[in-house]
């Protein structure tokens, strides 16, 4: 083929550069397990894969079950629009977030871990693979791990098909056991029952290359950047609207304008912060932080330039909802078609000021009604734009009846 | 009977990878996906032969092919061309590309060519977004696409579908 | 794959995990650890719902908790019968401290928690939950089958449905008449998954499962065929659980007017046992009300001509499928045949024998040949009761009133026109029924109670328990312990109740010793040349009820396990047996199958005769009509049937 398929991101400033595999591993192995758990969470790690729980915590809760075996899943499944950091790390560090699935596994008691890779990435599965053949030849994999007797750890691919919401690790869970991707009632959680109903920690791509990385410098040395509540580094998937999109590392707390400096963006009139699921931040927000506390994201910015209509960006997010919804809940099922025909309905100008304010409320119905975190958040864009927007939106003659 | 060859060859690549992965639900899914990648589709014999290996019902069997994107049970083309029409490859330009898509590969999205080599369809996001408009064509990604870069890319799978017909073989590594 | 995931495959001694495992995970609520004792630390948790305080069981679900209080939640996709799905989000609440709304149906209370049932935010959501359900609800309730027993309905009224908020469609999707016993009709269809989880989990057919997702998702049959072409084995369990009009048994009841409004005609009605413990529900009676006497009088003042009683047929069935059973006994144990099929399987049951049919073709030699009750009965009515009243049984109108919807497929089965005519022309349900005598303008409480019609008169307790699970084998014992010891059952046990085949639970086994071998009577006496060998024997039978439990009979049978030593095997195919049928009441649960039975065993008491070849209508039937007795030429011509391997795969 002549076309070049050759993957160019741009990738800025990533620590996971500097540290080499085997490191981490090793202090980990001469630790007691406790030990392990409790620098996770001295280091105040929270889960880089949106919703930002404590990975100290979700370890304890699973170190804690007696039930075995248990199982480590690795959640590659990076759907949200906008995010491709985690393609980046498997591409470029693989070594390191096998390396944080085994330290995970020797920390909570994992016998088996699992990389649920989706179904798009399936080329980085013979990748992925050979760095997994490469470290059982090793012995950093398999029995006796690193020399530790009764340490066994191996770590398969399983390969997803085409559904965001199995990003939701119930619903990966589901998928991975051979049922539609449907999230679980919790509780119970998966770290009490999870994979095959034991025990399962399902941590992000980048939490566990950022496992490896704190055992090998320590908490100290993760918790030098990034915010008191926030800690450490994060890496963001940056594309849209700017001159230099590409995989940028940044300390949390890091303010939306500054980021957009770096990256290209400066005249955007907004970003989508978080993927679909997240927040539209308009123009005048951009001096608030991105961290956990403030604007919370899971990597995803997309630059929304000067010219863009935002009754598009909501129209294209919520298409995308209606399709991934997995539609097992009344709000989420019905709710995002019917914001989606609202969104249709303002763009033809038949859509009625009463009819917008039911379309408002049913949002936060969704908003709270609904079953995972897909309903949940899925009407949240389209709320941001509305509130942020409303003028441009309403403003266009014959939108609003 | 030509159709009972047909079938026997499905129930050994079914049993065949059930032996990998196990003769258990978790199989089912790389069942699916082995199938779908060697034959293009899943018929109604192979939902239920599948139901039969692994001791469920067929109509789960549909129920999980039809929730997954890549699992389609209906036959799809030699080449299977995704677009994404998500966010940044809006941005980026994919409706200039989706026309161009459209005319050279004589689909409508949703459609399968006649003679079996393409088809067409949307995606969601690839992961891709800072290099869109980007589209995957089976296993393999395509980014930064142009009208220019789509007709070429088009013109070497027609030159590989006429070289080669429309018979499958497995890209996938196994 | 590696070699640790081979191994981990099930995992080895987990019991909440089974591979065979069919609902889909998601719609499983795992109950959390169980406290060996309610008055161990931790074993109960406070909760507080709408202000009033409580202790629960570590783990009770906060609708469980609420009902203990007397705190009603609405819900939609929960079904006592079923496993907790939690998609419908109608039964949310608040959970303080809680930024999301809970489900109240899934929600576990591991820790002391404040709930509020009616917050603002709540009934803002469940009203727009019903706003979003009736968006692509397609139907008016006025034209709609349950009208005034819908739980959508309900809901739309309790909280105030005024307008259709989000749309109402207009255009209906075609209904899916083509089985004999349910429609489909998915424009009433909430995707609720009740049916879904009937179908998988309850009763492990495996007909109806969610396909697509999204707003696209539907509750479907595999590769959306008709229900008549996939392996439904019309159990109608589905309907029952169906909260709307989405599943129904498929209407006989406008032909069964136009039969009695036709002068021309001879109508008759038998009536089987259930749907006597489960009409009253129909006229506000508690479950468990038996309405034998009164249901007599309405249907002869809706002009049916004569009322009979299945139970009779019911008797008929014991003698000829005991008389089948010695049969394969005696060449089994007395003649050393090996190819003998044993265990002997009950036939009464038609969704059962459909699901043998498609599951278990194979078996299908261990089928009693017997008819069930229903289809003895319409053979006989059209020859014999014909014969006997002077009628042309071509203007004779048979119709079956039924617990059942898996009956209206039976009649219509090719095999069963051994009469020359269709041998029963039309099924009806106990709902169907319940209609017809509200159409009526008939309050059947408040009826004078009537007997059946002769020349079949009054049956036996033994018919009559057929109704129950275990009724079958309970009355085939008495009568073959009888026949062959010669001593009254009583003797053996307490009343003639053979208790080791009683219960709910879904699988029961029993031994049966044979002590002694007494003076057989003449009506089976010539069957064998001797019958010693039968004298110091164990009779090993088993009882299994739910299409899902039949199944774990069948796969130990095939593996050569435990059951595949019995002799004989009651299977019915509905949780409870007929009274749990799918012609029966809705809604159901397990205290209202369990009224029911308690109706019909305590009407069984009051008989006089419980034994079925004591009855006197059948023993005169044998002496005029089926001369050569039980399993004799003529029996097999109108009482036996034959059945039909058709698969599981389709094309
Ligand atoms: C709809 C939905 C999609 C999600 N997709 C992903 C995903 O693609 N990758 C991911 O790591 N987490 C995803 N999550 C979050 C996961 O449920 C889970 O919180 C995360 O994998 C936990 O890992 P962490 O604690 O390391 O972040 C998703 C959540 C939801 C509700
Ligand atoms: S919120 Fe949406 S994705 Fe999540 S369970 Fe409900 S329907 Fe499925
Ligand atoms: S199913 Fe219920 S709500 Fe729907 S039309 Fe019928 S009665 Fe009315
Ligand atoms: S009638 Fe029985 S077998 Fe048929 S779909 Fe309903 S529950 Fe399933
Ligand atoms: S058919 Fe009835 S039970 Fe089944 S999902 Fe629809 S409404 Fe629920
Ligand atoms: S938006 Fe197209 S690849 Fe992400
Ligand atoms: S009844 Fe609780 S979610 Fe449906």
């Amino acid at each position: 083929m002549t076309v070049q398929t050759v993957i160019e991101t741009r990738v800025k400033g990533l620590t996971f550069a500097t540290i080499p595999a085997g490191e981490g591993l090793a202090k980990a192995l001469a630790m007691p397990r406790g030990d392990i758990i409790d620098l996770i969470s001295d280091s105040k790690l929270k889960g880089r894969g949106g919703a930002g729980f404590p990975t100290g915590l979700k370890w304890n809760l699973a170190a804690a079950e007696k039930r075995t075996p248990k199982y480590l899943i690795c959640n590659a499944d990076e759907g949200e629009p906008g995010t491709f950091k985690d393609r980046v790390i498997l591409t470029d560090y693989a070594d390191l977030v096998i390396e944080g699935m085994t330290i995970g596994a020797r920390a909570i008691g994992a016998a088996l871990g699992l990389i649920y890779l989706r179904a798009e990435y399936a080329y980085l599965k013979p990748h992925l693979e050979e760095v997994i053949e490469a470290r059982r030849g090793q012995g950093l994999l398999g029995k006796n791990i690193g020399g530790v007797d009764g340490f066994d750890f191996d770590v398969v691919v399983g390969l997803g098909a085409g559904a965001y919401v199995c990003g939701e690790e119930t619903a990966l869970i589901e998928s991975l056991e051979g049922f539609r991707g449907e999230p679980r009632n919790r509780p119970p959680f998966p770290v009490v029952s999870g994979f095959l109903h034991r025990p399962s920690v399902i941590n992000n791509v980048e939490t566990l290359a950022w496992v490896a990385c704190i055992l090998a410098k320590g908490a100290e040395w993760f918790k030098s950047s990034g915010t008191a509540t926030s800690t450490g580094r994060k890496l963001f998937s940056i594309s849209g609207d700017c001159a230099r999109p590409g995989v940028y590392e940044f300390p949390f707390g890091i303010t939306i304008a500054e980021l957009l400096e770096e990256v290209g963006g400066e005249n955007a009139k907004a970003v989508q912060v978080g993927g679909a699921s997240g927040r539209c931040v308009p123009r005048s927000a951009f001096s608030r932080r991105i961290a956990f506390e403030d604007v919370p994201t899971g990597g995803s910015i997309i630059v929304i330039g000067p010219g863009r209509d935002m009754l598009e960006v909501a129209h294209n997010l919520l298409e995308f909802f209606v399709d991934e919804s997995c539609g097992q809940c009344t709000p989420c099922r019905l709710g995002n078609a019917k914001l989606l025909e609202g969104v249709e309905m303002l763009m033809e100008g038949t859509c009625t000021s009463e009819y917008l304010h039911d379309l408002r409320a049913l949002c936060n119905t969704m908003q709270v009604a609904s079953k995972c975190g897909l309903g949940q958040t899925s009407s949240v864009a389209f709320c941001s734009i509305l509130d942020s927007f409303g003028d441009e939106i309403l403003g266009h003659a014959g939108r609003v009846r | 009977m030509a159709l009972i060859t047909e079938r026997d060859r499905l129930r050994e690549d079914v049993i065949a990878i059930a032996e990998l992965t196990g003769f258990n639900r978790s199989s089912l899914i790389p069942i699916l996906q082995e199938i779908k990648a060697k034959y293009g589709g899943i018929d109604s014999y192979a939902m239920q032969l599948i139901a039969d290996v692994l001791d469920i019902h067929p109509v789960e069997v549909y129920g999980v092919a039809t929730f997954y994107a890549f699992l389609r049970p209906e036959t799809e083309g030699r080449f299977v061309f995704r677009l994404c029409r998500t966010l940044s490859c809006e941005f980026a330009g994919k409706d200039l590309v989706a026309r161009q898509l459209r005319e050279d590969l004589g689909l409508e999205f949703g459609e399968t060519s006649p003679d079996g080599a393409f088809t067409l369809t949307w995606t969601n996001c690839l992961g891709m977004c800072d290099q869109g408009p980007a589209m995957l064509v089976n296993d393999r990604v395509y980014t930064q696409l142009t009208p220019a870069k789509v007709r070429t890319i088009v013109d070497e799978y027609r030159t590989l579908v006429e070289e080669q017909g429309v018979e499958r073989v497995s890209e996938r590594a196994r | 794959m590696s070699e640790l995931i081979e191994t981990e495959f099930p995992p080895k001694g987990d019991k909440t995990y089974s591979p065979k495992r069919r609902a889909p995970l998601s719609q499983l609520f795992e109950p959390l650890a169980e406290p060996e004792s309610l008055d161990a630390i931790g074993a109960t948790v406070t909760v507080t719902i709408d202000g009033i305080e409580t202790k629960v069981p570590f783990g009770t679900t906060i609708l469980q908790a609420a009902k203990s209080l007397g705190i009603r939640i609405p819900t939609l996709c929960y079904h006592p019968d079923l496993e907790v799905a939690g998609i419908c989000r109608i039964c949310v609440v608040e959970v303080e401290g809680q930024r999301t709304l809970q489900a109240a149906c899934s929600y576990p209370i591991t820790a002391p928690i404040r709930v509020n049932t009616y917050s603002k935010a709540v009934r803002v959501a469940r009203r727009h939950i019903l706003d979003l359900l009736l968006s692509e609800h397609c139907g008016d309730c006025y034209t709609c089958i349950r009208n005034g027993n819908c739980e959508l309905q309900a809901l739309a009224e309790e909280y105030g449905v005024d307008k259709f908020r989000f749309g109402h469609p207009e255009v209906p999707v075609p209904v899916d008449t083509s089985s004999y016993s349910v429609v489909r009709d998915m424009n009433k269809c909430i995707r609720c998954r009740r049916c879904v989880r009937t179908c998988i989990d309850l009763q492990e057919v495996g007909v109806l499962e969610a396909v697509e997702r999204s707003n696209k998702v539907r509750i479907t049959t595999f590769l959306d065929k008709p229900l008549l072409n996939v392996v439904c084995i019309n159990c109608g369990q589905c309907i029952n659980r169906c909260p709307t009009a989405a599943l129904y048994a498929t209407p006989a009841l406008h032909t069964v007017w136009e039969a009695l409004d036709d002068p021309t005609k001879h109508v008759v009605i038998q009536t089987a046992p259930s749907p006597r413990a489960g009409m009253g529900e129909l006229f506000g009676l508690p479950p468990g009300t038996s309405v034998t006497g009164e249901m007599n009088t309405a249907l002869r003042r809706i002009g049916f001509d004569r009322v009979f009683d299945t139970n009779f047929a019911a008797d008929l069935t014991i003698i000829e499928e005991g008389t089948e059973l010695i049969l394969r006994l005696y060449k089994a144990l007395a003649l050393g045949d090996k190819d003998v099929a044993l265990p002997q399987f009950t036939s009464c049951s038609p969704g059962w024998v459909k699901y043998l049919e498609h599951f278990y073709p194979e078996y299908i030699p261990n089928l009693s040949s017997a008819k069930s009750p229903q289809q003895m009965f319409g053979a006989l009515i059209k020859t014999y009761y014909a014969e006997k009243m002077g009628l042309d049984p071509a203007d004779i109108v048979s119709v079956a009133l039924m617990p059942c919807s898996a009956k209206k497929f039976e009649c219509n089965r090719p095999e069963m026109w051994s009469s020359g005519y269709k041998d029963v022309d039309f099924g009806l349900t106990t709902r169907e029924l319940g209609k017809m005598f509200h159409q009526a303008g008939i309050h059947l409480p408040s009826l004078p109670k009537s007997d059946f019609d002769s020349p079949f008169g009054t049956a036996t307790g033994s018919g009559l328990i057929f109704g129950v699970t275990g009724g079958v084998m309970e009355s085939a014992l008495r009568t073959v312990l009888e026949l062959v010891t010669g001593r009254k059952v009583e003797s053996i046990y307490e009343q003639g109740d053979v208790i080791p085949v009683r219960g709910f639970q879904g699988i029961r086994y029993a031994e049966i010793n044979v002590p002694e071998v007494g003076p057989v009577p003449d009506i089976v006496k010539h069957l064998v040349p001797d019958w010693n060998w039968l004298k110091g024997a164990t009779l090993k039978v088993a009882v299994a009820h739910g299409t899902a439990n039949a199944k774990k009979v069948m796969e130990d049978i095939k593996a050569g396990g435990h059951f595949s030593e019995c002799h004989f095997i009651e299977f019915m195919a509905c949780p409870g047996g007929c009274l749990g049928g799918g012609g029966q009441p809705i809604p159901t649960n397990a205290e209202i199958r369990a009224a029911r039975a308690k109706a019909i065993y305590s009407e069984e008491k009051t008989l006089s005769v419980r034994k079925s070849y004591e009855n006197p209508a059948v023993q005169r039937m044998y002496a005029e009509f089926l001369t050569d007795g039980p399993c004799g030429h003529k029996s097999h011509q109108l009482l036996h049937t034959k059945y039909r391997a058709r698969g599981k795969f389709i094309e």
